[in-house]
């Protein structure tokens, strides 16, 4: 049981670096999308903003790799994320295309180099 | 799968309405993407040197992918508790207008704010391209229950994805772990490429990439919330101009 557990102090990190910096911003979002009313002119703006950040962290994993990916080169990550808007577009807006194709120029390319 | 029309008696008790959002988990692209994702996450969380219920504990409490790959990684480089918080909430602000644009879809004048606790809290970016998906075709009184059930099923996945990938961590290739982070950032990007309805949110996706790259120049430590909040405000502002021309 010790080794599912681990030691009780990185969870106690767990929740002071993890989950209250994360929560803080759903629960702001709570007190005050509790009381906005669906057609308001307000939420086209928090929508764009929503949006917005969601790009930058998109970029940010694309641009500055975290962990195994890396090691894959810049070419290699922004060929995976061009081909795969190609093939997104291309099929009408599948998601599942755009992953895939991404995926398979990222792995394939990436096994091609060595 | 087809969920029942919006007359239909499945959906007058809570519970059904419950477990058609549960069902729904089937029937989205996006939950093979997060279960690919937190095996990913779970490999990552063991190779790291944190427990199994570590682990657990962070899908559950946390919930949103990208903060969990900063958080593991971060505190496995080294970095102080202090500065693992600062990175986590940076990335967890879009958090903050997701909720806020979530919520009015679900609400009816009877709601109180506690009975959208869970739903903030199961807020990430698989279940608010969802809601935009398949809210329309679920009555508004019953929308609660759908969406916690939709959110609680898609938990459940990721807890399970967790599992495997923690116990297979060992086997994983550095490609195939490679392959796995890239995930998030395709899925993320064409699910919300679909989900853009409004000019407003094409023009906020485009410039929000492009400003990333920008932003980071400043040095700031908040580039994603400086790109972002400048991109989704030009964005905003060409919707009000161009409402204005067409008026």
């Amino acid at each position: 049981m010790s080794t599912f557990i681990g030691d009780w102090h990185a969870l106690v990190v767990l929740f002071v670096a993890g989950v209250i910096p994360n929560q803080i911003w759903r629960m702001l979002g709570l007190w005050f999308g509790g009381g906005l009313d669906e057609g308001s002119e307000l939420l086209v703006w928090v929508r764009a903003l929503a949006t917005a950040i969601l790009a930058g962290v998109i970029a940010q994993i694309v641009v500055q790799p975290p962990g195994a990916l890396a090691s894959v080169p810049a070419v290699l990550r922004y060929g995976a994320v061009a081909a795969g808007f190609a093939a997104f577009m291309l099929s009408r807006k599948s998601i599942f295309a755009g992953v895939a194709i991404g995926e398979v120029i990222l792995v394939g390319g990436q096994w091609w180099l060595g | 799968m087809a969920l029942p029309p919006l007359d239909s008696s499945q959906w007058h008790s809570s519970l059904r309405a419950f477990l058609w959002g549960v069902r729904s988990v089937g029937s989205t692209i996006l939950a093979l993407v997060l279960f690919a994702t937190y095996l990913g996450i779970g490999a990552l969380a063991h190779d790291t040197g944190f427990s199994l219920a570590w682990t657990l504990a962070s899908t559950v409490f946390v919930w949103a992918g990208p903060a969990q790959i900063i958080l593991v990684s971060t505190l496995g480089s080294g970095a102080t508790i202090l500065q693992s918080a600062i990175a986590v909430t940076v990335s967890a602000i879009r958090l903050f207008p997701m909720v806020v644009s979530v919520l009015p879809m679900m609400r009816t004048p009877k709601t109180k704010r506690r009975h959208l606790i869970l739903v903030a809290h199961l807020t990430a970016v698989t279940l608010w391209v969802e809601c935009h998906r398949f809210l329309p075709q679920v009555p508004r009184e019953r929308r609660i229950a759908f969406i916690q059930g939709l959110g609680c099923g898609l938990v459940f996945l990721s807890v399970v994805a967790n599992t495997i990938g923690y116990l297979l961590a060992a086997n994983l290739s550095p490609l195939f772990a490679a392959a796995i982070l890239m995930l998030t950032p395709l899925a993320f990007l064409f699910s919300t490429a679909r989900n853009c309805r409004e000019l407003a949110d094409g023009i906020a996706l485009a410039l929000g990439l492009a400003l990333y790259p920008v932003a980071t120049l400043l040095n700031s430590g908040l580039d994603i919330l400086v790109s972002g909040v400048v991109a989704g405000t030009i964005a905003y502002g060409v919707h009000r101009v161009r409402a204005k021309v067409i008026a």
